[in-house]
């Protein structure tokens, strides 16, 4: 299974450098915080998964947020129970997430196109509804569900109280409200981070292999002409199967690492707004590639801390450098995309590459890389789409 | 000789005896599309190893006799059925998993493969079956499959574009490619729906050496044609579907001479 | 029973809108070939044509009046509407009371223009692309559409009321012989009838008129009305403008229901591809069927006694129906063969 060609190992290892030393790349952007790098992680794991599916297989899925959300609950459970360690956390995560994926993507993939497209809507809508409303024993409803002390009065309900079986026949100390860790090594700030960019790498690893594999070579079939595929022997809904649950464990996972750095799972999580953020970030990326949809996520995950955070100051003393009356319309203008107009900087993104990208940055990358390459070159391009050092 | 006579008294004859030395076997198979009868009462055994070509005039049914045998079209009654094996109401991985592989009419490819993965698709699925999980099995590392797609499309005239996208190929190529599809899969009965159309005289003649190759192989094939030069190149017997109906069955010989034949069918093609 | 009759009528007005909506996004798909995921804020818009005309009718300026003082003994500053002044306080008064019924005509112009700009500008664009295609980028347009309605107007709802003779509340039940238990508001039956008409509108152009003829061959077989030499091109733009028109007015019209908000775009547009899915693409008969018997459905689920026996149901209850409808009839109520198969 470590069979790998060269320039499989060059992109990994290149991706792996890239990632371990990020705390270094983003000093220059601003982006040196544990909280960013985290996220920039999180759903970095989470569009690698999700490319999985849509980007191999062409199936687009509006639901995947609802495994993000299963993830999150599934850990900040594990807390309560078991013990604040973060490995059974992740594993139950994705355990539990994968089981989720397999009812659902059993039930939508018996249709395909838009249909599939708005049965995962439908189901992921439904998780969200429940997990507000009759769920709330479970889920805590609105008010999100968190960590507690452990349980000296045994009226108080699992909700308000934790227990921790584990921690406590291991005879771990606790005095307040204690965070998750991984084996004593705390997983919130640097350390959170690297933990998190450790799962990112063998996130990547395992997705690289699954594309170079026979199985994903199958899944890029069923994309290019899936009637054709079962005329040549093969059934493509196992196929379609296994590639949803395997993303939808991804996104279990990111659920979890979500719930590992800041151990507080919420509904909103599973809102179909953020399936719809995790398709942006694969297409703006680039669909079907491997580091593509990582680099959609950390953009949109980077422009969205700090275009966010803009207000009308910053853009004000930004354009100081106009006359006075050019500064204030600049400025006002400029605001409806910044701060609070986020969103709608994020769905002009999202019609830009759309209309002229659909490739994503990886397709722009390589056709910047052909404008100076050689013509007679272009047959040894041809075959490497997903090999290209981009970092 | 009337050979429509000879076939009808040997048909029921044939049959019996058909069941131990034919694969394929068609029986009384009827489809409608909208009060249209597009087959009626079609009967046809083709036997082990040989080249049975199916012919006749445009919209006799031919394209839907064949989409019934690989199961994308449901008969309305009747059966068709491979080596013992009922063949309606199998999907059509089944059907391919039993050993019977199709050539399109208009290439359907895999667009967006290269010519080399176009390949390899089907002689995985002939290999590892209609669904294995092998997530961490590296595309393109099993040499010996490798070099038996290589072999393949080189015996097609396809050699120096293993690595070209198939959607940037010729339509002639892209026919190729559909043949190299369906040989690698070494099936016990290929379906061949006009693998010439649309090829220039000497690809034609290129490939009917091929078929014949193959032939020798041992290899069942069921080949719709217009293209007579190819049907009495390589057919050891001819059904001509007309109007939804089979109206004679025979060697080429037998074929050739037969005036119904000639009225329904050849009297408007050239010979 | 008076309960069960109750619940019906709260479904209809609902459901009209989720028909009216799933009305346009079927009329769209079925002829252009196209999945509008921006549909929803069409919807939207409409709703905010009526927040913006009320903007605009008590756009006033200040004035002092110096016969009244204020609680300081100031004298008292008044706002006073532009409209006033410029036509008396009978015809002010008139419109301020008026205001929903009289922005649809605005909402005619302004959704047309905005449906023609659509189409022209981006629509039209996506024609032969793949279905995601045309899902992702109408859902960026739907987030752009959406971010600038927020920036205008604000996030809260801005509530609106319905004129004064049809705002009150209906007996109902009087009127039928069902006691008097059945009361409802009125204007939440003018809606059901406004839908009811809108509905029956759409249908009557598509049937008696050439134009309409044109539209359902297309919508039978694209190609071959294109093939008899018909500007089909134009005729898009104006089906695309005529749903445009049709969702904006259920919105404006929705407003003294639900106070408008920016976000009702995406809350109905979800809603109302499940109507679209659950009726059959492509079937204008199903779009509506289906919406009111969502709509109707939805309101039986939120009964107290429902959510007794089931929890949570009026939570999921569409989706649910969505769910079963897709796998036991792939092509929904009345779908017809062809439309979105492979």
């Amino acid at each position: 299974m470590f069979s790998q060609s060269r320039n499989d190992w060059l992109l990994f290892i290149g991706f792996s450098i890239a990632v371990l030393c990020a705390p270094i790349l983003m000093e220059p952007f601003g982006g040196n915080y544990p909280d960013l790098l985290q996220k920039l992680a999180i759903f970095g794991l989470f569009a690698i998964g999700f490319n999985i599916l849509f980007g191999l297989t062409g199936y687009l899925s509006f639901g995947h947020a609802a495994f993000i959300g299963v993830g999150s609950y599934v850990s900040i459970w594990s807390f309560k129970l078991l013990t604040m360690n973060a490995i059974p956390a992740v594993l139950f995560s994705v355990i539990i997430a994968g089981v989720f994926a397999f009812l659902i993507g059993y039930v939508s993939l018996r249709r395909s196109g838009i249909y599939f497209s708005i049965l995962t809507l439908a189901f992921a809508q439904m998780c969200y509804s429940l997990a507000y409303s009759v769920l709330t024993p479970i889920t805590n409803g609105e008010t999100g569900l968190q960590l507690r002390a452990l349980r000296t009065n045994p009226d108080l309900g699992l909700l308000d109280a934790d227990i921790r079986v584990l921690d406590q026949a291991l005879g771990i100390q606790e005095t307040s409200v204690p965070t998750p860790n991984f084996f004593g090594l705390q997983t919130s700030g640097y350390e959170g981070f690297y933990f998190c960019a450790v799962i990112l790498i063998v996130g990547f690893f395992i997705a690289q292999k699954i594309t170079n594999s026979n199985f994903g070579m199958m899944l890029k079939a069923i994309k290019s002409n899936q009637n054709r595929l079962n005329y040549t022997g093969i059934h493509a809904r196992p196929y379609l199967l296994a590639a949803f649950v395997i993303s939808g464990m991804y996104a279990g996972l990111a659920g979890s690492l979500m719930a590992v750095t800041d151990p507080i799972a919420g509904a909103e999580r599973m809102q179909w707004t953020a399936s719809g953020e995790v398709v942006l970030m694969t297409i703006l990326g680039g669909v079907g590639t491997l580091v593509g949809p990582v680099l959609g996520a950390g953009i949109i995950k980077y422009a969205e801390q700090k275009v966010s955070s803009w207000n009308e100051g910053i853009i004000s003393d930004f354009f100081s450098f106009l006359p006075a009356g050019l500064q204030d319309f600049t400025a006002s203008f400029v605001s409806l995309f910044v701060g609070e107009g986020w969103h709608l900087t994020l769905g002009l993104l999202f019609m830009v590459i759309v209309i002229f990208l659909p490739g994503g940055m990886m397709e722009g990358f390589r056709r910047i890389v052909g404008l100076f390459k050689r013509p007679n070159d272009n047959d040894t391009v041809s075959n490497s789409a997903t090999a290209q050092p981009a970092e | 000789m009337a050979v429509t006579e000879t076939s009808a008294t040997e048909a029921p004859r044939e049959f019996q005896s058909g069941v131990a030395n034919s694969v394929l076997h068609i029986n009384d198979v009827h489809k409608s599309f909208a009060g249209l009868h597009a087959l009626s009462d079609v009967d046809l055994a083709v036997r082990e190893g040989e080249t049975h070509a199916i012919i006749g005039p445009n919209g006799a049914g031919k394209s839907t006799l064949l989409n019934v045998c690989v199961g994308r079209l449901k008969p309305d009654r009747g059966s068709v059925t491979f080596d013992g094996e009922i063949l309606t109401g199998k999907e059509p991985h089944e059907i391919n998993q039993l050993g019977v592989a199709r050539v399109f009419q208009t290439p359907e490819v895999f667009p967006d493969l290269t010519v080399l993965e176009n390949v390899m698709v089907p002689a995985l699925s002939k290999r590892d079956g209609h669904f294995t999980l092998n997530p961490f099995k590296r595309f393109g590392a099993e040499t010996r499959l490798r070099d038996e797609a290589e072999a393949t499309l080189k015996s097609v005239g396809l050699q120096g574009q293993l690595t070209a996208l198939a959607s940037s190929m010729s339509r002639g190529d892209k026919r190729r490619l559909e043949l190299a599809m369906g040989l690698i899969q070494h099936p016990r009965l290929l379906l061949l729906d006009e693998p010439t159309a649309g090829m220039a005289r000497h690809d034609t003649n290129a490939t009917i050496d091929l078929l014949k190759q193959i032939k020798e192989g041992g290899m069942t094939k069921v080949i719709i044609e217009h293209d007579m030069h190819v049907v009495f190149s390589l057919a050891d017997r001819i059904s001509v579907l007309a109007g939804g109906r089979i109206i004679a069955q025979g060697t080429p010989e037998e074929i050739k001479n037969n005036p119904k034949v000639k009225e329904a069918y050849l009297g408007d093609e050239e010979v | 029973m008076d309960e069960i009759f109750l619940q019906v009528l709260n479904g209809l007005d609902k459901g009209g809108a989720y028909a009216l909506i799933a009305l346009g996004l079927t009329l769209v798909f079925g002829t252009l070939g196209v999945v509008n995921f921006a549909h929803g804020t069409l919807f939207m818009l409409g709703a905010f044509c009526t927040v913006a005309l009320n903007r605009m009718l008590t756009t006033s300026y200040q004035r002092v009046n110096p016969d009244k003082t204020d609680f300081l003994g100031n004298p008292l500053k008044e706002d006073i509407p532009y409209v006033q002044d410029w036509f008396g306080a009978d015809f002010s008064a008139f419109v301020f009371d008026y205001n929903v019924p009289i922005s649809i005509l605005l909402a005619i112009v302004v959704m047309g223009l905005v449906g023609v700009i659509m189409e022209r500008g981006l629509i039209k664009h996506f024609y032969n692309r793949p279905h995601a295609d045309q899902i992702l980028v109408t859902f960026g347009l739907a987030i752009v559409m959406q971010e600038i309605v927020k920036h205008y107007f604000g996030a809260n709802p801005i509530p609106q009321n319905a004129p004064d003779i049809v705002g009150g509340a209906a007996n109902i039940g009087a009127w039928i012989g069902l006691g008097d238990n059945v009361v409802y508001p009125v204007w939440r039956l003018v809606y059901f009838a406004f839908s009811a008409t809108i509905i029956f509108s759409v249908f009557a152009f598509l049937q008696f008129t050439t134009f309409g003829m044109v539209v359902r061959a297309g919508m039978q077989d694209r190609e071959t009305v294109g093939l008899l030499g018909i500007n089909i091109e134009r005729r898009f733009t104006i089906v695309f403008a005529l749903a445009a028109i049709v969702a904006g007015l259920a919105g404006v019209m929705y407003t003294p229901i639900l106070p408008p908000d920016y976000h009702w775009g995406m809350d109905f547009l979800v809603l109302s591809f499940v109507v679209v899915v659950v009726g059959g693409m492509g079937s204008l008969g199903g779009a509506v069927l289906a919406g009111f018997m969502l709509g109707i459905l939805q309101s039986f689920a939120s009964m107290n006694q429902v959510k007794a026996i089931f929890p949570g149901i009026d939570q999921i209850i569409i989706y649910l129906v969505a769910v079963i409808i897709l796998l036991t009839l792939p092509r929904g109520l009345m779908g017809r063969k062809g439309v979105m198969e492979d």
